[in-house]
């Protein structure tokens, strides 16, 4: 084991944890408004990723504006989804809206492989993301430093947003008490649609990052990194945005870790690995590394 | 506890489906066969999803996990042992050389499903709500990360075949008649009013001396039996078994079989379970393309599972409780309304004289 293996591994957890986080976040305020686990929260992301991959396809247009036109119609298609599906369900019970949300995960995974097909399509990013650095014997790319700064910067934006905006004051309102802000006059409805587009947005985003780090797209690939980034969430105490970007660090860290330190025997485990620090974590603390204790609703 | 009537009724019904499957396997083509027989298996599976999910209000994910973990169970122990020395080279010397019949393969699949159970449920009955449905679906993802891995047992993602493919009719209604009579004297005795009191209300449970994690335990343990057995009969029927059939989508495929026939009621279980099965072997032949009026739908692949997951979303809008409720089907039902048609009936007579 030496030193430089150790922080290479740490350079690729980073940015492993950074799309978690961004992904986790998504999860997180939606969970702190509505109790909703949204399920289907993965599969916005593959939207993101195939609206992404439509533009740089067929309009040959530059990367960024492919990521800003993905975070747009992901973001749309979070808000239609939120309208159509969960809307009818707002005082239903948590089993009722996690069921639901299953089933529109499903939905929209096998709508994918009726249009797109199940085929995995190659998803190429500029030349410029592959540049690998070399500081001294640590090695990173373009691509993980890109991820790690657009985490960064989106973080900031996000917490600027919720503290210092009107409408993200009112989201931590809605978060805090979904009835008493609705008699402030707060339009629940608005806010909703608000915190789905944002989280949306942001897992469109992740998805562009993860299919560029893999290279390879198809419409169940939202699945599993759903399912992490939510462990993620809950990780770190769902319901709270730095919560929920420190349990993607965490967990990023943890799985790249334990698979590089680890014996190569045990790197197929990493799946495992993920649930059973899930598990212990919510032993020793149920309500995540930075929550602060559920309140029963009644 | 049933009336010496209800005891003949319930009697002369299952004579009457015993008479039912023997001619259906005596006329019916296999095709057909093999849909009567998944149905039978689906409500073993969904009535053992129904214990914890509608009746105690745990709701779990990790179905198909306890599935998985029966079906490797009863194939390790039932596949014929020269086949096994050809199929998997590396099994330890005392499993290689353990063959066992059928029924204690069934057996052994719930009660090591059960174990399992016992494993997990200890951290994760802890938690509630959401928490517990995510824990559940990790254990789903662990067991078949494991299956996957450990190749000397499992051959890993290859799968096992040669499976003895026993399973028929008999096999699987006999067992399903079994599970709903051990369900539902379970649910009938005061451990099942616990675990229904802890669904209810666990705070008010607690405070009436209900050992809440105890009463959990129970549930799930058993429910987690029932998962083995049915998987075991399950994987017998296919023949061949692979991590991959032990899914997220099989999972929520029983999830919401539950969910539409009613979450807390066996007789909920056993229509979910049938309507589910059958639709999507309707609409399988919308999927390779079929044509209509001259015109040619191409193929459509994951169409079924999409309709399924609409009606899903339907049901759970518009009828929450899904079909069944709690209602549960009784004899004194039937009795009640006849009674009622009967007094209407002279009432009616009376009126005209």
């Amino acid at each position: 084991m030496d030193f430089n293996y150790l922080l290479n591994q740490l350079v690729n957890g980073l940015s492993l944890g950074s799309v978690y986080a961004l992904i986790a976040i998504g999860y997180s305020i939606v969970y702190g408004i509505l109790r909703l686990i949204n399920f289907a929260h993965g599969d916005i992301l593959m939207v993101g990723v195939f609206a992404g991959f439509g533009v740089l396809a067929v309009l040959h247009a530059p990367f960024v504006l492919a990521i800003l036109i993905a975070m747009a119609i992901a973001a749309l298609f979070g808000v239609v989804l939120e309208r159509v599906a969960y809307r009818p369900l707002r005082y239903a019970t948590e089993e009722a809206t996690m069921i639901t949300s299953l089933a529109v995960s499903i939905f929209i995974e096998n709508l994918g492989i009726m249009t797109v097909t199940a085929q995995p399509r190659s998803f190429k990013v500029p030349a410029i993301l592959n540049v690998i650095h070399n500081w001294g014997s640590v090695s990173f790319s373009n691509m993980n430093l890109l991820i790690i700064a657009i985490t960064v910067i989106l973080l900031v934006v996000l917490v600027f947003f919720v503290t210092r905006t009107d409408l993200g004051i009112a989201m931590r309102a809605c978060a805090d008490n979904l009835n008493a802000a609705r008699l402030m006059g707060i339009n629940i409805n608005v806010v909703v649609s608000v915190t789905f587009a944002i989280g949306s947005a942001l897992a469109a985003i992740a998805g562009l990052m993860l299919a560029g780090q893999y290279g390879r797209i198809d419409p169940l690939m939202g699945f599993i990194p759903g399912l992490k980034a939510f462990v993620a969430a809950v990780l770190g105490g769902i319901g709270s945005i730095g919560g929920a970007a420190l349990g993607g660090f965490v967990l990023g860290m943890a799985e790249i870790l334990l698979v590089g330190l680890l014996p190569p025997a045990f790197s197929p485990y990493r799946d495992a690995f993920v649930f059973i620090i899930l598990i212990l974590v919510l032993l020793v603390r149920p309500s995540g590394l930075l929550g602060t204790g559920e309140r029963r609703r009644s | 506890m049933l009336s010496r009537r209800d005891k003949r009724l319930t009697i002369i019904g299952i004579v009457v489906l015993g008479i039912v499957l023997f001619i259906l396997n005596q006329v019916m083509a296999d095709y057909y066969l093999r849909i009567i027989n998944l149905i039978g298996i689906n409500i073993i599976l969904v009535a053992s999803l129904n214990l914890t999910n509608g009746f105690t209000g745990i709701f779990s994910m990790g179905h198909a996990g306890f599935m998985a973990v029966g079906a490797y169970t009863s194939a390790l122990l039932t596949i014929p042992i020269t086949q096994k020395a050809a199929l998997l080279p590396d099994l330890p010397l005392w499993l290689a050389n353990l063959h066992v019949p059928f029924v204690a393969g069934l057996l052994a699949a719930g009660l090591m499903s059960m174990l399992f159970a016992l494993l997990i449920g200890y951290p994760v009955l802890r938690l509630r709500g959401h928490y517990l449905a995510v824990a559940t679906l990790g254990f789903l993802v662990i067991v078949r990360v494991v299956l996957t891995n450990i190749e000397s047992i499992t051959r890993g993602a290859r799968g096992i075949s040669g499976l003895p493919g026993v399973t028929n009719s008999w096999w699987i209604y006999g067992t399903l008649v079994i599970v709903m009579y051990c369900l539902w004297r379970f649910i009938h005795s005061s451990y099942g009013r616990g675990i229904m009191s802890i669904r209810d209300d666990d705070i008010a449970a607690q405070a009436l001396g209900i050992n809440i994690t105890t009463h959990k335990m129970m549930a799930f343990c058993i429910g987690a039996f029932f998962a083995g057995v049915g998987g075991a009969l399950w994987g017998d029927q296919m023949s061949v078994i692979s991590p991959n059939f032990f899914s997220f989508n099989q999972t929520f495929t029983l999830v919401e079989m539950s969910v539409i026939g009613g979450m807390g009621s066996m007789t909920g279980a056993v229509v979910g379970a049938a309507v589910m099965t059958i639709i999507p072997e309707l609409l399988r032949n919308l999927e390779v393309g079929i044509t209509i009026m001259g015109m040619t739908l191409p193929p459509l692949y994951g169409l079924s599972q999409l309709i399924l997951a609409a009606l899903v979303v339907i049901v759970i809008i518009f009828r929450p409780q899904g079909i069944m409720g709690r209602w549960e089907f009784s004899w004194q039902h039937f009795a009640r309304e006849k009674k009622k048609l009967r007094l209407q009936r002279q009432s009616s007579s009376e009126q005209e004289k």
